[in-house]
């Protein structure tokens, strides 16, 4: 994708992406970053860089968000990923060279990297 | 904390959790006169006075998860370390502005580092219905965000849209890098 920056850009990437909208399936994902002071100071910002780099690389349609601190402040960065239909998992100290093989065995594989979950909730 | 910026991130974080719909954040160097200033005012619920005097003790917080709230204290420790100051500005219902300054070519402040990836961090809030207006300026020279006019060009489409994400982190990147390049010129 060539450089872009311009808010003339913008307008041109409108156009595009409202004709994407048309035809995109939303993937259900989300991965949602732990952004309280706690999960700031254990990297978590560094964590949700690597996130979007590792989307971005494998071209993989998701939501990326923050959310403030949960209390499980000593297992920061704290990550979650959520998918339509499956049970929410949380993922506990994540730092950004584990965030490579999270995507790949979990988005890509559909297989929960065990050892890394510190919490879960199921899907109503 | 390492960088600046994760204080930064850490100030947009609570303008966010007290409802803000507005974030101001302004980076000042002034080279000549040896500061470094970072101000984030937000119009959220604001605090009384009471609660302002109790924001910067470690061992007081809103949440209910734990017993200590440490952003304000930290990046108050780390001001008054370099020789600077530390404001905090509150009404009940019109907002919080909090005003940080530095010494800034003191040996124990810390660089203002990764900005890029802390307003990223900021604008990818599961909080939408906000804006931030951004200016980071080292003496004359300056580089800026305005998220409301961004909206006015996306309509309905959400800032957090994968491609609309990527312009802004290759818009912010790029700004940074002239804003640099022209500084050192």
């Amino acid at each position: 994708m060539p450089q872009i920056k311009s808010l003339e850009e913008l307008r041109k990437l409108r156009q595009q992406v409202e004709r994407d909208i048309a035809t995109r399936k939303d993937t259900g994902t989300t991965v949602i970053v732990g952004m309280g002071t706690c999960g700031i100071a254990a990297g978590a910002r560094e964590t949700m860089h690597a996130v979007l780099e590792e989307l971005r690389k494998r071209d993989i349609d998701a939501n990326v968000t923050t959310v403030g601190c949960i209390g499980m402040c000593a297992r920061e960065p704290l990550v979650d990923i959520e998918q339509a239909g499956k049970p929410r998992v949380t993922y506990g100290n994540v730092t950004p060279d584990m965030v490579s093989r999270l995507i790949e065995e979990h988005l890509v594989k559909g297989q929960v990297v065990e050892e890394w979950v510190v919490g879960r909730l199921q899907s109503s | 904390m390492r960088e600046l910026s994760l204080h930064i991130l850490d100030l947009m974080e609570n303008a966010l959790a007290a409802g803000a719909q507005h974030i101001r954040v302004t980076v000042e160097e002034d080279t000549r006169a040896n500061t470094l200033t970072i101000t984030v005012a937000d119009d959220g619920c604001g605090m009384d006075t009471e609660t302002q005097a109790r924001a910067v003790d470690p061992y007081y917080t809103t949440r209910m998860t734990r017993h200590v709230g440490l952003g304000l204290p930290l990046i108050k420790a780390a001001a008054e370390r370099c020789a600077g100051g530390f404001e905090l500005n509150s009404r009940v219902g019109k907002g919080t502005t909090v005003m940080v300054s530095f010494q800034r070519d003191h040996i124990d402040r810390a660089p203002l580092g990764d900005m890029v990836s802390t307003l990223m961090g900021a604008l990818l809030n599961d909080r939408d219905a906000w804006d931030l207006a951004f200016v980071h300026r080292i003496d004359e020279h300056e580089f800026g965000l305005d998220t409301a006019e961004v909206r006015q060009i996306l309509g309905d489409i959400p800032l957090g849209y994968p491609a609309v994400r990527e312009w802004l982190e290759t818009f912010l990147r790029q700004g940074y890098e002239e804003l640099y390049i022209t500084v050192a010129a």
